[in-house]
């Protein structure tokens, strides 16, 4: 018998399950295998979903589904916390279940996690749209919100989904015109580097259409504390800019377990790049946010990484020898407005072309985003 | 090591692609006291650009850049 223990899941954890499912279904009929997908969160949350709720065009609701629906009849679903990883004995302790759980092959998906209280003042004074809390609190300030200066911060860097900054810039912009209100709005985006974004065509990109559109841009801008009182962000350079609404991206951090399994440092996994196999323990593999791979930390990376870890694990349960990698393929859309979008493909090591923005790509994300549903059963 | 120059602190970012040196170099000089000499180490060719114009930006001190076999040293005052 081969266990297969998942935890996590979110788009990694749930489309490597159905995948095995699907790729070892006689295996998991004979009995030979068992594929176990073990998460808390009893429902499933489609996180791009989020930067559509501050505009009102989408909801909370909208960004999640009982797992339950959406997992294979063949995976065994435990909904549980895994609270210790132990890679020596290859055991996991769970939360509610008495005795440890044995695996034989172990995959890594637990996510990335907000962690505003990580800078002084950041969860009093700033808002977000990365969650489902901030991102109502955010609508119903947006909502409130017709004169003063809106500052776009990006403060922790690694953070999910890194187009969605420069995304939510672009469309409030074309969202305060829509209103009449743009004139009335001052808006500026930071960065800590010293350019709009990490991967130079899309910062050559956001930061032409800055210009265009009558957006500051501030680099080398790095958010050191939050005043609320005051409204005042301060940086480790020594500016100060003022703000009437912060919307800021949180520092992240990765999983607890992680770091207290000693798989790598701030709760990222260390990781082969290719084979997503942990670095440090024996059949321990890592996807999504929770891999530390030079790539963005997306719902499309967590999408190919599971495809590749379902090869490998498949190929070692049949006794074969793995072939299958991951060259670090990341595909993202990218808004350019309320009714524009662009589209970017690239993989380790390469820079993106940035289309010129259309309406069918933004109807083409949209469709996406409604058909994702498809991607987490393992079907797109 | 570079011989005249002995870091208090050392950064090993090797393997980090830009921009991750940059910023774990810039969020451990958050944490660090004045005075404090740091080695950061990297195989990003960028860091030897970015990780200057940022000293420069944020008012430390760059005092030597030492290139080996396909990495640098990047050694710096924190000020």
């Amino acid at each position: 018998m081969h266990r297969v223990a998942i935890v996590g899941g979110g788009t990694g954890g749930t489309v490597l399950a159905n995948r095995l499912a699907d790729e070892l279904r006689s295996e998991i009929e004979a009995g030979e295998v068992d594929v176990r997908l073990i998460t808390a969160d009893e429902n499933h949350v489609y996180k791009p979903t989020f930067l559509y709720v501050p505009f009102g065009k989408k909801t909370v609701d909208d960004a999640k589904r009982p797992i339950e629906e959406l997992v294979d009849r063949r995976v065994t679903l435990t909904i549980d916390e895994v609270t210790d990883v132990d890679t020596e004995r290859k055991r996991l302790s769970l939360a509610e279940r008495a005795t440890e759980l044995s695996y034989d092959h172990l995959v890594l998906a637990t996510g990335a996690t907000l962690e505003p209280e990580a800078v002084p003042g950041l969860a009093e004074g700033g808002h977000h749209f990365y969650g489902p809390d901030g991102a109502e609190a955010l609508r119903d300030e947006l909502a409130a919100f017709t004169e003063g200066h809106l500052v776009l911060s990006v403060v922790g860097v690694p953070h999910m989904c890194p187009a969605a900054p420069v995304e939510f810039v672009l469309m409030v912009d074309d969202w305060l015109r829509e209103r009449g209100l743009r004139e009335d709005v001052e808006l500026t985006y930071t960065y800590p580097i010293n350019r709009a974004h990490g991967l130079e065509s899309i910062a050559d990109w956001a930061s032409d259409l800055f210009e265009d559109r009558d957006v500051n841009l501030e680099t080398f801008f790095n958010v050191d504390e939050v005043d609320p009182d005051a409204e005042v962000v301060e940086t480790v350079e020594g500016k100060e800019l003022e703000y009437d609404l912060l919307v800021a991206i949180p520092p992240h951090r990765g999983s607890d377990l992680v770091t207290a399994a000693g798989l790598g440092e701030d709760g990222w996994v260390d990781v082969d790049r290719h084979t997503l196999e942990a670095t440090g323990a024996e059949d321990v593999y890592a996807i999504g946010d929770t891999a530390d791979v030079p790539t963005s930390k997306a719902g499309s990376v967590a999408h190919y990484e599971a495809g590749v870890v379902a090869d490998r694990i498949a190929s070692r349960v049949r006794g074969t020898v793995p072939t299958a990698t991951y060259d670090g393929k990341t595909v993202c859309f990218l808004e350019a407005g309320m009714d524009e979008a662009t589209f970017v493909e690239f993989e380790y090591g390469k820079e993106p072309y940035v289309r010129e923005p259309s309406k069918p790509l933004h109807w083409a994300k949209l469709g996406y985003n409604e058909s994702y549903w498809l991607t987490a059963r393992g079907l797109l | 090591m570079s011989d005249a120059i002995s870091p208090d602190v050392t950064i090993d970012s090797r393997g980090a692609t830009c921009p991750g040196p940059l910023m774990d170099l810039i969020g451990k000089v958050k944490t660090l006291e004045p005075g404090t000499v740091v080695e950061l180490q990297t195989t990003a060719r960028n860091s030897t650009t970015d990780v200057p114009e940022w000293l420069e930006e944020a008012g430390h001190d760059l005092l030597e850049i030492e290139e080996l076999d396909d990495e640098w040293r990047i050694y710096l005052e924190v000020n």
